[in-house]
Parts: structure tokens; sequence; C-alpha cells
């Protein structure tokens, strides 16, 4: 087997089958009976090892290289680094730099400020479980700025090598996986897929809710009724994970929303897990991030009090892009205290988070202020991407919308887009004589044939009967010109090949 | 979990799952996180149905409270509802999580630094921590190397600066060259880089004289105790008598534990014979593992060489016989390697799994599953706060690898810096390269300073009456055997502490000196240890020393 956990994620059982009879210790594990390698959730593997394959083939190419958009990753799609957080990592790393004068004055004296921070002096020591306590507390000020005063206490905060390894250390201790019946998680569909690998590694059933792709990816309360409904008897629902803004769908949800979603949280008994990792990727013209935890405090008791929430945040999106260096928060509200000693255990077994991201969570969360030697060209850079990420997005749009048999609606936020695809009768008879997801086979096409790496959108859930593909759009300028330019050739050839 | 099971881990699990610990924890760490600030808890709105709960970490919003028009919230008729995850509602197994290295004496050890910041008087001017195994915080200095090409990796600008010697700047531009968009800021592969793999396969075929390694076996790490982790939730299967079990030594290195209660695995506790140096004895592997077959399944048999927190070194006959025994008894080996550079007695020789395997013929080489564990934290370089680390799986089924590929992925990828410096690790400067003879000297300064260190260590304590310390032939710690006397033994009963915790306590709160008590690693019925690091300075780590003697000698006057 490989796994289908994404096609069936809400039913996959990760457990492990012990063989007497194999000659392995380790042999195959049991889970629901898939059907072919193409359902594998490494799309990627197999997608870049088929791309490989044609290239050793020797078969010409009508173009020289790849372009990359499936994951969320800046740096990968070419966008630069923010010198700032560049330069004080580098004279964190290498000391002597802070005598140097190649660095700017304020660079040296940040990359000095935070060596003072580490233990011994070196970002190569460990930090306290929860993260450097200096860089703790700047997080919980830079909420706090975020939310309008309203307060955020260090001890709720807890720093961890990226935001996926905290969501997965909540929803550990949500989870008991040896309930009857069994832990259930409300998630979006579409939904980031690897939070619904976390759910389910951890032995947990996830309870789908459709967002509104009519309704430009609304949430919708009453749908939340319906999905909660429908895990009766199946399962026992205990947390209720919202992205926003959104991801795949580039949705921003209004404050009204987050307050009906808080509201049914409340009512629902649900523990709310709210991604808010692109809240600074925000592009809809009326639309504005407002955190859960903003909204919840400003319902006042006995929504203020009561509901739990954790909300993570990372690095690896918004204007830094850093995923490599790995480090992400979760900031909770409203938990138990004895809960939280053990939540503090299980963060002190991972040891710590990786110092250089924690140093990169710092200057995210207190940047240069006008009047620093940085500060002009931090705010160059920051502008330079909003610009490319706003300019792109209305490409996207544009280009997306006026190609026949795709539709997208505006991309609020997020760092994604995710059109419909309308196949053809013969284009899904096709990839279903190839074994594979129509959607996977469009996106296989449009690698192999334009150059265009992307994701097919079952890997993330959708509607029965639609198709969607899912890329990222954060790109240099020209590079997403030239993405949407394959995109578009592709896609009319494709369509006339299978009208 | 089945009653039966209960059962088989409170009865052999030396005490690190018992009451007596977990009240000992409750009590020491008040409401929030435990070792932090108090919190300011202006309880405005009382919680009504949950018991467990006195505060409330939104309550002092209240009084910002804005936005929501009052009548709104009356008009649901709305009462206080209970939290959803409460102590009775969370995960079994995450309760039964414990973490000694960073546990209730380390949060002691916090606030009274803080306390010494804030003015208070004590008995000692610092708080020393000598619990953990984290060389730069004892002031051991980076790898210059290592620093300079990581540095130019962060800020590639620095490439032009004419400060850095060209083989640090041409072994930047590797590492960036095998980054997505050239930045250490894109993620890699969930397996790790690829050429970061090659270069780290290259130096296990180095290292074990030439044993093939192939780089698909290679997996980067977030440290070493992830790739630990990770195997072990593959492992980790079945129901009642079928249940996974993982033998691991005692001593052990708390991580196992805490992971294997986590995963709700069944620990199989197997002792190192503290009489012959901490060795490793085939005949009480074989009673560990008769016993635990009679209720659960053994699958795993998990090895720290050079010895954490024993600092043994295991010859090659003991490794060979390890594996004859995993072999016969169908157990899939985990060696964690990752004080693989440190090995300081004379005589002593690191001898990977890997390499002594391979060396007994296909019979063993073709069939026993293994996984090592190596990273970037510990040997000479002491880098904990990069996370790099590698594992690699030998005779891995490949469906299993598919799943483990898949397992991986949760994390997206290891920290990059983190990869490159692993990169490093494995491939130091050559001979001919501008870099070459600063690294040697620093890396041989280390070491020949570890070495010494450990043999002070030893002698120092060995001299004290009612402390006994076998010769630290690797790693970085002394697990001395101490006496308790019947008295404080007693005293520590009833408090409901370990003695040995009691012990510690009272040093730390006596000298400032931070030591984690034997009863955090496991240790036979009746004795007593503590575990320190040989990590300070030699000219502290004497200091530190005579203060361990001094208590003691005090500790054991008082009680006697």
């Amino acid at each position: 087997m490989s796994s289908n956990v994404l096609v069936s994620y809400w039913v996959h059982e990760p457990r492990h089958l012990y063989d007497q009879a194999a000659s392995k210790v380790l042999s195959q594990p049991l889970v629901v009976p898939s059907g072919t390698h193409e359902n594998d959730p490494q799309v990627r593997v197999l997608v870049q090892a088929c791309a490989q394959q044609s290239q050793q083939q020797g078969v010409r190419k009508p173009y020289k290289e790849v372009i990359d958009v499936f994951q969320g990753d800046l740096h990968g799609a070419g966008m630069k680094p923010l010198t700032f957080v560049r330069q004080v990592l580098a004279a964190c790393v290498y000391p002597p730099l802070i005598n140097s004068n190649n660095l700017p004055l304020d660079v040296r004296q940040r990359a000095q400020e935070e060596l003072g921070r580490c233990v011994g002096g070196s970002v190569g020591s460990y930090s306290a479980v929860a993260g450097i306590p200096e860089i703790v507390h700047s997080i919980s000020e830079f909420i706090k700025r975020r939310d309008g005063g309203i307060p955020s206490h260090p001890e709720n905060i807890y720093i961890s090598p990226g935001s996926q390894w905290s969501i997965s250390n909540i929803l550990n201790v949500l989870v008991n996986r040896e309930a009857s019946p069994r832990t259930g998680v409300l998630i979006p569909v579409p939904c980031y897929n690897i939070t619904v690998l976390s759910i389910t590694q951890l032995g947990a059933v996830t309870v789908p809710y459709y967002l509104s792709e009519e309704q430009g990816w609304a949430l919708q309360v009453e749908e939340l009724q319906r999905a909660l409904e429908s895990a009766k008897g199946v399962c026992n629902p205990v947390a209720l994970y919202v992205i926003n803004p959104g991801n795949p769908a580039g949705y921003v949800q209004s404050q009204k929303s987050v307050q009906e979603v808080i509201r049914f949280a409340w009512e629902k008994r649900l523990f709310l897990l709210a991604d808010e990792l692109y809240q600074d990727c925000v592009y809809g013209e009326n639309c504005e991030f407002v955190s859960y935890k903003r909204t919840l405090s400003e319902m006042g008791p006995p929504f203020s009090g009561t509901v739990e929430l954790a909300s993570f945040h990372s690095v690896s999106k918004g204007f830094l892009g850093e995923c490599g260096l790995r480090a992400g928060y979760v900031e909770l509200v409203n938990l138990d205290p004895a809960v939280m000693k053990h939540i503090h255990t299980l963060f002190s077994k991972d040891t710590c988070a990786p110092v250089l991201g924690q140093i990169a969570l710092d200057l995210m969360s207190n940047p240069p202020k006008p009047g620093d030697p940085s500060y002009p060209l931090y705010k160059q850079e920051i502008e330079h991407i909003r610009a490319v990420l706003v300019h792109n997005v209305k490409r996207v749009h544009e280009v997306i919308n006026s190609l026949p048999g795709f539709s997208c609606p505006p991309i609020e936020g997020g760092l994604f887009a995710f059109p419909r695809l309308n196949l053809t009768p013969k284009a899904i008879q096709k990839a279903k004589e190839l074994g594979l997801q129509p959607d996977t086979f469009y996106c296989t096409r449009l690698l192999e044939e334009g150059g265009v790496f992307t994701g097919p959108g079952w890997e993330y859930g959708q509607k029965e009967g639609t198709y969607h593909i899912r890329f990222c759009i954060a790109a240099p300028q020209d590079v997403m010109e030239e993405l949407l330019r394959r995109l578009s050739s592709f896609h009319m050839t494709f369509m006339k090949d299978f009208s | 979990m089945s009653a039966a099971r209960m059962q088989v881990l409170s009865s052999r699990n030396v005490r690190l799952l018992s009451r007596g610990r977990n009240e000992v924890l409750a009590g020491r760490s008040g409401a929030q996180r435990p070792g932090g600030d108090p919190r300011t808890r202006s309880l405005t709105c009382p919680p009504m149905s949950s018991s467990s709960s006195p505060g409330r970490a939104l309550s002092s919003l209240s009084a910002t409270r804005r936005g929501l028009p009052k009548e709104k919230m009356s008009e649901n008729g709305i009462m206080s509802r209970a939290k959803v995850l409460t102590i009775d509602t969370m995960n079994p197994t995450v309760k039964k999580v414990e973490y000694a290295v960073r546990g209730p004496i380390v949060q002691r050890a916090v606030e009274l630094e803080r306390e010494l910041s804030e003015g208070m008087k004590k008995p000692f001017a610092e708080v020393i921590k000598a619990n953990i195994g984290d060389a730069h915080a004892m002031g051991q200095q980076p790898i210059t190397f290592f620093r300079q090409v990581l540095a130019l990796c962060s800020y590639p600008e620095l490439l032009s600066d004419s400060t850095f010697p060209e083989d640090a700047k041409s072994r930047a531009c590797r590492i960036l060259q095998s980054c997505g968009g050239n930045s250490m800021g894109a993620y890699s592969a969930s397996q790790g880089i690829d050429s970061v793999r090659q270069d780290v396969a290259r130096y296990i075929e180095r290292r074990d004289g030439g044993v093939a390694c192939d780089p698909d076996n290679i997996y980067l790490t977030t440290g070493a105790s992830d790739g630990i982790v990770t195997m072990l939730k593959l492992l980790v299967c079945g129901e009642g008598t079928t249940r996974t079990g993982v033998m691991i030594p005692i001593p052990q290195y708390p991580l196992y534990s805490a992971a294997l209660a986590e995963l709700g695995a069944v620990q199989v506790d197997y002792f190192l014979n503290e009489e012959k140096c901490w060795s490793l004895d085939i005949t009480e592997l074989q009673r560990a593992v008769n016993e635990a077959r009679q209720y659960c399944n053994p699958r795993a048999l998990c090895i720290i060489n050079p010895g954490n927190p024993t600092g043994q070194v295991q010859s090659r006959q003991c490794i060979e016989d390890v594996i004859r025994f995993a072999a016969k008894e169908r157990l899939f080996l985990m060696a964690d390697e990752v004080y693989q550079d440190n090995v300081y007695a004379e005589g002593c020789q690191f001898h990977s799994f890997k390499k002594v395997l391979f060396e007994m013929g296909p019979e063993y080489a073709e069939t026993v599953e293994l996984a090592s564990f190596h990273s970037t934290s510990k040997c000479y370089m002491g880098e904990c706060g990069f996370r790099g680390g590698y594992m690699e799986i030998i005779n891995m089924d490949d469906e299993v690898k598919d799943q483990l590929t898949k397992l991986l992925s949760v994390r997206l990828c290891p920290p990059v810096p983190g990869q490159a410096l692993m990169d490093l690790v494995v491939n130091p400067p050559q001979p001919g390269e501008p870099s070459y003879g600063s690294f040697i000297k620093e890396r041989t300064a280390t070491l020949s300073a570890l070495a010494e260190k450990a043999k002070l260590t030893e002698q120092v304590l060995n001299t004290v009456q009612g402390i006994s310390c076998n010769p630290v032939q690797g790693a970085m710690y002394s697990f001395p055997r101490i006496t308790i006397p019947e008295k404080a033994v007693k005293e520590a009963t009833e408090k409901g502490q370990q003695p040995d915790m009691f012990y510690c306590m009272k040093m730390l709160e006596e000298t400032g000196i931070c030591l984690v008590p034997g009863s955090g690693f496991g240790q036979k019925d009746g004795t007593y240890h503590f575990r320190m690091t040989i990590l300070p300075p030699t000219d502290k780590l004497k200091i530190l020393l005579n203060k361990v003697k001094e208590f003691h000698q005090r500790f054991t006057q008082q009680y006697s």
C-alpha cells in the first residue's frame, strides 16, 4: 500500500500491523486499502520523479526550467529574503561580524542583543523549553500591538520548530487515540493537507465542513452545524480547526464571521485551533485580518473567559518567508492550568526550537523602526513584496478567469490560488484510464508539457465532482507572468485535446 | 490502555511514572507554566462548572471589552460552560510523559536565577547548570569554520568580504546551490537536502572503513530526538499482550521513557551493570526480553553508545553480541550514537553498529534492521541550538519507508541551517585547505579538554566517601552512585520525593549547582545517583566538584 490518507482522510486509521509471518520486524502498516500510487500524498516526489524521467529520456521540452509553485515557499519561488533579517542572523552566527563595518549599526546592535539572550552567548546552545524568554516576551508584545492592546501573556506562548510542530503537540493533547468513539476534529474543505495528516496520524477522525466556493470560499455556520451533526455516532468532535486567511482557498474571514465561529465553538464545546499563518497576506480591498484572540476577548464574557483557543503563527510566510529556519509559535488562551503543565512537558521533550528561527521570530515581532539605519531598506523591501503579491493576485484572477473551463474567486488573502477546473468528460475518462485523479492528471500534464509544478485539488479536499489546482502566488512578477503564459497556453491545448 | 499493561508499566518502570514524582511536580510548579512568572489572574468571571481551573487566561480582557452589544450575549441565556480540555479529558498517554532533564529541579534552578537577579540573598553567587549536555552554554567556543560558512549562507552578500577564507566561501556556495531559490529560507525535501545526505553517506563510509552507505537510507532530522521519536512511532502498535515493547537501558536518557509513555508503548527495562563500568550484559538482555514476552511484544532494542548518562563505551565484542541477540530475538535495533566522537578512556574506541553489523557477514548484514542516530549537538561541535541531526536506516521494508516519509512530511523539513551544519560536520576542511589548520586545532583542543575533565571528575568524586564514580569512558556525563543516609531517605519519602531528588534539590538550594537525580534516568531499586555534565571549563569544574564534595559531606553528617 502506499497511503490514501488524503483521498479518504476522514476515515483513515493509521494503525500498524505486525505481521508475524513477515521477515521484517517492521512490515507493511495497515491502513485503509488504497488504490494506486498516484494517491500518495507525496505527489511531489512522484511528479518530480516523473519529470526527471522524461528529462532522462531526452524528450525535448518547450521550457528550460520548471517553475515550482507547489508549496507556499517564497524563497523557493525566487523571492529575496529581507536584508535586515539575514544580516542579523549572519552576525549572530559569526559574532566577529558585530565588529565589522560591513553591517549597519542597528544590525550589529541587534545581533549583540540577541546573543546576550542566548545561554553562553551562542546560538549553539539550547534555549528554554518555550523559547528564549525575551523573545517569547517580544512575541507577546507583538500580539498585543496587533490586537489593539489586548494583553497577551508570555506564559501562554510556546515557540516550536515551525507552527506545524505546535499544531501536532496541541492535537496530541486533545486526541485520545484509544477513546471510543474516536476523537473528531472539524476541518475545512479545502484544507491544508499537512494538518490533515497530523490529525490522522494521531488517530483522530477528521470531520469536514465545506467552504462555500460560490461565495468566495466563505465559512458558514450552518455548514459547521451540518458537519457536527454528521459526526454523530461516528466520532466525538472536540476541536474546530480554522485557517484564516485561508490555505489553499484565499479567503479572509470578516470579524463577524470569526465571531460566529467563536459562538459556535462556545455553544458546541469545541476547542478552537486557529491557523493564522497568513495574517500579513491580505489583499482584498475591504478585507482586514482580525485575529481570533482579539475577537474572542472583544466578545467579552462568557466567551472571552471560556472558549479555549490555540492560535498559530510562524516566520515561514508573510514577508520573512523563512520556511527553512523552522520557527513558529502557538499562543494558548483559556487553557486549564493543569493541562498547561502537560503541554509544557510535551514541548520540553522536543528540547527547543532552532535558535536562529527563534531570533527570526524576534525580528518579525520587532522589526526596524523609523529612524533606524536599516529602516529605509527594510521598508522598501516589505513594500516591494507587498506590491508583488498584490499585483500577482490581480493578474492570476484576470488570467485564470479569462480561460475557458477555469474560474477563480478573487484571492483576498493567503499565498495561494485555488482555481476551479471544469474538466471535460473526455479528460476525466482519460485520467481514469491512467488510474489518476482527474486533477492529478491535469497537474502532471501541466508539469510535463508546461513546466509548471502545481498541486492537484484532491490533495486538499474538494466537493465531489469538482476539480482544482493549487499554486503559490508569491513569485517574482516576471516568474508569475511566465507561469501564467505557460499555464494559459498549456490549458488551451489541453482543453482542445480533450474537447 | 489495558489494566494488565498498567500493571506492567508501574512495576517495571523504576518509578518513572510513579505517583511520588508527579506530586512533586504538581506541588512545585503551581498553576501556569512551571518555573515561569506567576500569572496575574484578576478573575472577573468565575468559572461555574469547571472544577479544575482556577484561572482564566483572558480574564483581564473584560476590561477592554468592546464591540459586541451586551444584549446579544444575554439573549442566548448564556451560562458558563465547562472546558473542552481538562485533566480528565486530555489524551491520557500525554499525562504519563515526564522529562527529567528539564524537570522540576531545572525549573527551580531557573527560579533561583531570577531570585538572584532580583537581589535575593542566597548562599551562592550563581546557579551552575550541570544538568544538560549543552557545551556552548558552558562557554565552549564554536568551530570557526562552521560558523563562517553558516554566516555566508545566511547573508550571501558576505561572499565578497575578503576576511572570509576561500574554502568557507566555496563551501557556502555549494550549500546554497542545493537550496531552493539559493536560500536557506526555502523548504528542503522532508528527507533533507540531497547533497547533504550524499555527504553524510560518504562520511559514514569513511568512518566505517569503507562499508557502503546509500544516501537513500539517510534521513536528516530536527536533532537526533526527532529521529528517535519518529522511529518509535513507526514501531508502536498492537493492544494488550501484543502491544509493542521497546527495550531501553536503565539508566537511560529520559527522551526514551517520555516518548514511549506518550505513544503508549511498553517500556522494557534492561539494567546496565554498574559494577562492570555500566557494561551491557547479554544475559540481562535475555532476562528482560523473556520476561517482557509474557506481557507485550518486544520489537525494538535501544542502545546508547557511548552511554548517556553512564558514559560507558561498548567494546566491539559487546556490539557483536547485541546484534546476534537482536537477530535471534527479531528486534529492530536503534543505536543512539550521538556521542561517537566523545571517547576519552584509553583502550576504548567507538565502533558503529553499522560497521560491526556489516563485518558480521550477510547473514546479519542483510537482515538485521538498524536505525542509527547522530546529531550536531554533541561531540566537539556542541551546536545544540541548530537542531541538526540525521539517521541512517538499514534493511527497512520499502513500504515502511513510504510510511516513514509520510511521518516526516508532517514536520515539512528539518531546519535548513541545521542541515547545512550537519553537512559541514560530515565534510570538514581537508588537508591543504586554508581552514584545515584552525579546524584541527579547535577540534583537538575541545576534545582533549573534555578528556581531561572526564578524568578529573572521576578522580575528585571518588575521593568523597559515599560517592563512587565509574570511569567516564565517553559521552559528556558522570553518573556517580551516592549513599543517602536512612534518615534522609525517610524525610524524602515523607515529602513524597525520591531520595535523590531530595538530595539534588537540597544541593541546588544550598550550592546553586543544578544536577539531575538518578531517578530521572532509572536505576536499580535502593541505589541513588545523579547525573552531572563534565562540560564546565576546567577551573569552574574544579570549584563545582569541590562544592559537590562539601555538600555531600555536610548532607551525610546532617542525616547520620
